[in-house]
């Protein structure tokens, strides 16, 4: 199975998603930077973290219209599977393929800690390797991660399922306090309608190595490639 | 020609920075402040020379780019 990392300049998530990606995957991910529009067909498209086009105008708004981002949207519609880590979030829904933005943090300050999430949903190729309602401990290191929509747009999200991560504190309530940003309904991940897209801002990739201080990021990558073989 | 964009959160969405800004003039002694938000402005020289056409352009800019319009709403000013 190949993988594709989309690389901008100011991105610097790329390598621990690579580190996790050929974990999981068994081979080696291709890097693709932001300016090349030939995207080798691959089965799995991620948009890694960072500060891509050091977060000029918004987190996020650059990266989304540069060249490679075009054939990463006609593969998303394709059903190609697509992965948006924290500036990857970002970039997905400033590109307009996952509903939403995010916004500065509530507290006004960088969050880096680990945070527990609950995993709102097993039914996707993404959260196949959790159960519905498992508590995971995975870190968030960012500055714009306060999920906002409108309303109507949390309530559809959340009728039809596509809230795919929501922060919650380690016995998995989901209190004010576990809440790292502010944002709306505590979410942390949403899918798109077809769940072939997800978008999340804590870091599943810093999660895989015991030493790093706990392996529950694993699952994601150990569930997309089991669901994607 | 020149356009001026004035980008601004929309009312009832959150603004942290805003919020802050207006704490510190507090503060400082600053008296009778009511809501503070905070916005950005966006100076653009335009070649056109026909002020309709150039706002309809920097609307498409804006549409496109230079806000989110899920969260921010936008303002275009044309000077000759």
């Amino acid at each position: 199975m190949k993988t594709a990392i989309i690389v901008f300049p100011g991105s610097n998530r790329e390598r621990d998603m690579a580190v996790a990606l050929r974990r999981s995957f068994g081979t080696e991910p291709l890097m693709i930077w932001h300016k090349d529009v030939d995207l080798p067909a691959v089965d799995l498209i991620v948009v890694p973290g960072g500060f891509s086009y050091g977060d000029y105008l918004r987190a996020g708004a650059m990266g989304a219209h540069s060249p490679v981002m075009r054939t990463v949207k006609e593969r998303a519609d394709q059903g190609v599977p697509v992965l948006g880590v924290c500036n990857g979030f970002q970039t997905l829904t400033e590109a307009g393929m996952l509903p939403g933005a995010l916004m500065r943090n509530a507290g006004l300050k960088f969050v880096c800690r680990t945070v527990h999430l609950r995993v709102e949903t097993a039914q996707s190729v993404f959260t196949s390797g959790y159960a519905a309602g498992q508590t995971i401990a995975v870190p968030v290191a960012h500055n714009d991660g306060n999920y906002y929509a409108d309303d109507a747009t949390l309530d559809r999200l959340e009728d039809r399922g596509l809230v795919a991560f929501r922060y919650v504190d380690a016995e998995g309530g989901a209190t004010e306090a576990a809440n790292p940003n502010g944002s709306r309904r505590g979410i942390a991940g949403i899918f798109n309608d077809t769940k072939t897209v997800l978008g999340l801002m804590p870091h599943p990739e810093d999660a895989i190595d015991p030493l790093h201080g706990g392996t529950d990021g694993r699952g994601l990558f150990d569930g997309l490639a089991r669901a994607l073989a | 020609m020149k356009a001026i964009v004035h980008v601004t959160l929309k009312p009832g969405v959150l603004d942290p920075q805003g919020k802050a800004i207006g704490h510190a003039l507090g503060t400082l002694g600053f008296q009778g402040l009511g809501e503070v938000r905070q916005g950005k402005v966006i100076e653009i020289d335009l070649t056109e020379t026909d002020a309709a056409k150039a706002e309809k352009a920097v609307t498409a800019m804006c549409e496109k780019l230079l806000a989110n319009t899920v969260i921010e709403n936008y303002a275009i000013r044309i000077e000759a």
